[in-house]
């Protein structure tokens, strides 16, 4: 089934003259409400009207991370704040949040293209839906629940922790879809199994997002759960959940908003547009977003485009499902990190600069992180109840940063390799098991 | 009074100890006490050292992190109920043990312990007072 029939099955034509319109009125928007837009194309040297045709897109600045942040917390909302109606995060390099902002119209666009991916993954008015995603300033709860209202299915906003409960919901609720984490499915369905439920549950469609996972966990989560799993992808700084999602008929691609999103394929070396079909960094531009448009956001995420209909009716080009990234940027149990994050917290506590690794590994199903710090002369005690405390001093202090439980282990000094230039302060150990 | 102690973190790692000791013997140091502290993760090896400035240079540039303790060596009699007594002299006045370890003296009849405790001062003239025997920082290396 399609939820949105007309804008889903597009012709490339029919859709390009849209995008075109929305274009232009978004640049125009961003020029004359957004100081920072302004600033970045007079140094670009581009106005609004010098956007004639969709091509004329590689005219305008890129967006990166970094802007959002300088200009935290409203320096790029291009609306009043009276018509500002939501506000969510995501969290950033130094471990201030981004801030993005809904408008009423911006709020039932994002509902309308979760429901598009809902459907596309297979739920309908006769399913009973939970949802496993964090409610609150992340957007990936509310988003799905947004659209599993609209979509009529019988939303459950169960939210996360507690394994046990969302298993019991699951079995005396009747649950038929489940909205999470691929890693917390996996988790999920591993317990489970422990607790004899496999097969007495009554689960259909599985729709995971927020994490990058290989088609191996699809395996595995599909024979352990029961399910059909399918991807869906969106970030936060374009809107959340619901900016691309797979068919549960075919899923080979997932099937991009492109009549809210203009999507552009970059090599992030050289900042060029790559055709179709050539592996790159994605980078989006609203073309509908109200409260916080963007241009030409670089999402960091490498994926490559397809723009051939597929057999399923939908003619929206399909991005691959992101495996990689051009920073280093790690998602663990859907929460982003970056390594720069751990170092100005480690950077409190010591002092001076701090010599570390984060290890990230996978426990059953569960993504966790281990930060290595090595024991410089002002972490060191001759008591062990002092390193403990350190220890732990330094675990909360990473909790309360990253938003993710950490492991931390002491180390001698020089175990960490020193290299010249970026450090490589990761090893991800996901890879390999 | 105050007996200077080297604290060395290790992480539990075979052969570890082995290089500690190696670097310190090569250099001509000579260990008089030793105590082992550890957990799943890592160590804190306690060193008393007959030269502690060169034990410590030795393992710095070795790349260790180390520490120096003052710390307290008790002489007491090797016979039984000889701790004790120590002890509860300084229970008497609330004073905490961080850790201890002893080893016995090669020619003599008695037995040393060295004390970490929170407040090393009050320590030493309660032991005093109690009339416990305490070693000079001196004789302890040169044991």
């Amino acid at each position: 089934m399609i939820w949105d029939m007309k804008h889903e099955s597009m012709s490339r034509s029919e859709l390009e003259a849209l995008q075109l319109g929305r274009l232009k009125n978004t640049v125009s928007r961003c020029y004359d409400l957004a100081p920072h837009y302004e600033n970045a194309m007079d140094k670009a040297g581009v106005r609004p009207c010098d956007i004639h045709s969709l091509a004329d897109l590689r005219k305008l600045p890129f967006t990166v991370k970094d802007d959002l942040r300088s200009n935290y917390p409203y320096g790029l909302f291009a609306v009043p704040m009276k018509e500002v109606v939501r506000m969510h995060t995501s969290t950033g390099t130094t471990g201030k949040p981004t801030l993005v902002g809904y408008t009423r119209n911006d709020l039932e666009i994002w509902t309308e293209i979760c429901a598009r991916i809902i459907t596309a993954a297979g739920v309908t008015s006769d399913d009973i839906a939970q949802i496993a995603f964090n409610y609150g300033l992340f957007t990936g709860g509310l988003g799905m629940h947004q659209g599993m209202e609209r979509v009529g299915a019988s939303v459950i906003p169960a939210s996360t922790g507690n394994t046990h409960r969302h298993l019991t919901l699951m079995q005396d609720f009747g649950t038929t879809a489940l909205a999470c984490t691929p890693s917390y499915a996996l988790h999920l369905a591993d317990e489970a199994d422990e607790q004899g439920m496999r097969g007495k549950l009554n689960l259909k469609w599985g729709l995971f997002g927020a994490e990058p996972w290989t088609e191996q966990m699809r395996t595995e989560i599909e024979a352990k759960l029961g399910l059909c799993a399918t991807d869906n992808y969106g970030l936060s700084e374009v809107i959340g959940p619901g900016v691309s999602g797979e068919c549960h008929e075919y899923r080979d691609g997932m099937h991009i908003a492109e009549d809210h999103f203009l999507v552009e394929i970059i090599d992030p070396e050289t900042l060029e547009t790559l055709d179709y079909g050539k592996q790159g960094e994605l980078v989006i531009t609203t073309l509908t977003k109200e409260a916080m448009p963007v241009l030409r956001y670089r999402t960091g995420d490498i994926t490559r485009l397809n723009p051939e209909p597929c057999k399923c009716g939908r003619t929206l080009a399909r991005m691959e499902k992101v495996t990689s990234r051009t920073d280093d940027m790690l998602i663990i149990r859907g929460v982003n990190i970056f390594p720069s994050q751990v170092e100005s917290a480690l950077l409190e506590i010591e002092e001076t600069q701090p010599h570390y690794m984060l290890v990230v590994y996978r426990e059953g199903a569960l993504d966790g992180l281990e930060v290595w710090v090595e024991v410089s002369e002002t972490l060191f005690s001759d008591e062990m109840k002092e390193l403990r405390r350190t220890e732990e001093r330094i675990a909360k202090k990473l909790e309360s940063v990253l938003d993710l439980s950490v492991k931390v282990k002491l180390v001698e000094p020089r175990t960490i390799a020193r290299s010249e230039g970026k450090a490589n302060r990761v090893i991800d150990l996901r890879e390999e098991q | 009074m105050k007996v200077k102690q080297l604290s060395i973190f290790l992480e539990n790692q075979s052969g570890r100890l082995a290089e500690v000791m190696g670097s310190l013997g090569k250099e001509g140091v000579n260990i008089r006490a030793l105590s082992l502290a550890d957990t799943s993760g890592f160590g804190i090896l306690r060193l008393i050292l007959n030269d502690i400035q060169k034990g410590r240079a030795v393992l710095k540039e070795q790349g260790f992190t180390v520490s120096e303790t003052d710390v307290i060596a008790v002489e007491i009699p090797d016979k039984p109920g000889g701790l004790a007594n120590v002890l509860s002299v300084l229970a008497g006045k609330s004073i905490n043990i961080e850790y201890m370890y002893a080893f016995v003296e090669k020619s003599q009849e008695n037995a040393v312990v060295i004390f970490r405790v929170e407040d090393i001062d009050n320590a030493i003239s309660a032991l005093q007072s109690g009339g416990v025997q305490i070693l000079e920082a001196e004789q302890v290396y040169s044991l």
